[in-house]
């Protein structure tokens, strides 16, 4: 579009777009830092989709771009269908269409670097080029066909289970290190359609066969590095197309993706190294605790002696897992805090980080309910009040309030920080039946003395909870 | 090769910026703050666009063409979901 500015402008033009790329860049700094905390998070995002829009309308005015047939089309159908995808999602879905956008971002570096490489002759790329180009390629293909298969563990087209081949590990390293010999042998001779074709087959292949083995429960983790993924690979197509904007952006998300990562990992008690090359999750591993089921015994209630219970307690804690997403229960449960609060009981949402189905999602899916944010506390600052607290009613989650995690080391989740829900004078869990959670194995707490089961579907237990405390005025 | 070096300099600069942008986020906005990133590293877009428009053959404009749409819809895609999300995040008195 630079032919439609004036001519005594022409000069300055590339200048110009560069100081627009560094305004940018400040959006998306201060953008992201405003994503730390909940009050400014919003303008946060805002800031970065302004910063993503400048840089995107100036780059129109670079005099490399001379016909816009393809772009108009490209941008309108890719907002169409990113925009339908966004309104139609539901929040429980969250972390599959994060999965989805993800990987399309990934696909686009990698074609971002074959585009420049095709409609340049191999012999006028500069080596700095042909590495970047086979590093983008690389790891932006990894990131598209990791992030799709992590979409179909999530939503059940593959099974959420370890699905590997013997030796699954070796075969990976082994084609990791094939394909970082080959983004060398690439660049030594660019002109070689096979070298260039077995980088690209093998890299969407590694995509593939690094996620499939990886357990349902820490895909959560595996997104948040496919994330980080996608930013190096933007940085790495930076690189061949010398565009400063790309490289900036590319490694600010790449860094920030793997410090959340890291976060994540602490706040499921995983390590890395162990949610990438070793399976847990999604899966029966241990038996722990399975032998003695007979003796054992648990106490059932109703909704109408759970009302009485929590309309004279004085604090009652809410701790809601991902059973109560898959029931869809979310407003009734807002209905029964509020009832609560109208009685004068102190209701506190405790919330795990990984309640959900990734950290942070229950507050996003109890926010989409109306519970305000200032009524949900987090682990360290839930359980130091279990103490004082009357009654906690544990909703649709399992294994982060198993005190397995505290009690026995041979259990697969010992060590995972926990919800201290049995240093309450009662819990009741409202649960479909004794069924295991993600780990696989039988949680203690059913079976304790100050517990109650409330059986059934959360959303109907909380709906007859709900009546049960109107009928108590 | 300065270009290179250039260009290391600000790739390693940035990423000690990303590094530093992210250290006490709550839980709570993991999945938003994962997703908004996600967004922003639908940036190369840019580069797409210059590929899509600029004087290559038709066949690496094809290329572009599908980048374009795989970025945007990372993008628009993106930006929204997050900003849904983020929507929903309310203080008490904002409720009444």
């Amino acid at each position: 579009m630079s032919q439609f500015l004036p001519e005594m402008l022409q000069p300055y033009i590339p200048s110009v777009i560069q100081l627009f790329y560094l305004v940018a860049t400040g959006f998306f700094i201060i953008g992201i830092k405003r994503l730390n905390s909940p009050s400014t998070a919003r303008s946060g995002n805002r800031l970065a989709s302004f910063g993503m829009f400048l840089g995107v309308v100036v780059t129109l005015f670079d005099r490399d771009i001379i016909s816009f047939e393809f772009i108009i089309a490209g941008v309108v159908i890719g907002a169409l269908i990113g925009a339908f995808a966004a309104k139609k999602v539901q929040m429980t879905a969250m972390p599959e269409m994060v999965a989805v956008f993800n990987g399309f971002g990934g696909g686009a570096s990698a074609l971002v670097a074959w585009g420049e490489f095709s409609r340049i002759a191999p012999e006028l790329f500069e080596t700095q080029a042909l590495v970047t180009t086979g590093l983008s390629i690389l790891i932006g293909s990894i990131t598209f066909t990791g992030s799709f298969i992590a979409f179909g563990k999530l939503h059940g087209f593959i099974s959420g289970g370890r699905i590997a081949l013997p030796g699954q590990n070796q075969i990976n390293l082994f084609f990791t290190i094939v394909a970082l010999v080959l983004v060398g042998l690439f660049t030594f001779s660019p002109e070689n359609q096979i070298l260039f074709w077995s980088l690209f087959t093998l890299a969407l292949l590694i995509g593939i066969f690094t996620v499939l083995p990886i357990g349902g429960a820490d895909m959560p983790v595996v997104i948040s590095l496919l994330n980080s993924y996608s930013g190096i690979a933007a940085s790495m197509a930076g690189f061949v197309i010398g565009n400063n904007l790309l490289i900036i952006s590319g490694a600010l998300v790449g860094a920030a993706g793997l410090i959340l990562t890291n976060i994540m990992c602490q706040a499921m008690n995983r390590k890395l190294w162990d949610v990438l090359f070793a399976a847990f999750g999604g899966e029966g591993v241990a038996t722990a605790g399975l032998g003695d089921d007979k003796d054992k015994t648990v106490q059932k209630t109703f909704a109408d002696d759970v009302a009485i219970q929590c309309a004279y307690a004085k604090k009652v804690v809410i701790t809601p897992g991902y059973g109560l997403a898959v029931a869809q229960a979310q407003h009734a449960l807002k209905e029964v805090a509020d009832l609560l609060e109208e009685k004068g009981v102190d209701v506190k949402f405790g919330i795990h980080p990984v309640a959900g189905r990734m950290p942070g999602h229950m507050n996003v899916l109890l926010a989409e309910a109306d519970v305000p944010y200032d009524q949900l506390f987090d682990m360290d600052e839930i359980n130091t009040q279990f103490a004082s607290t009357d009654v906690v009613l544990i909703i649709g989650a399992n294994d982060v309030v198993n005190p397995a995690a505290k009690s026995s080391p041979g259990s697969p989740i010992y060590g995972m920080p926990i919800l201290n829900v049995q240093e309450a004078k009662r819990t009741i869990v409202f649960k479909r039946s004794l069924s295991f959670g993600y780990a696989g194995i039988d949680n203690e707490l059913f079976y304790s003395e100050n517990n109650q089961m409330f059986f059934g579907d959360a959303k109907k237990s909380l709906q007859q909870l709900a009546s049960a405390l109107k009928d108590l005025d | 090769m300065e270009d290179l070096i250039f260009n290391l300099f600000i790739f390693v600069l940035a990423s000690f910026v990303g590094f530093e942008l992210i250290s006490k986020v709550p839980p709570t906005l993991h999945t938003p703050l994962m997703s908004g990133a996600n967004a922003i590293s639908g940036i190369t877009l840019i580069g797409a666009l210059i590929i899509a428009g600029g004087s290559g053959s038709v066949y690496a404009q094809w290329i572009g063409f599908a980048a374009i749409v795989f970025a945007t819809i990372n993008v628009v895609g993106g930006f929204m979901v997050t900003d849904r999300m983020l929507e929903m995040f309310k203080k008490k008195e904002d409720n009444q």
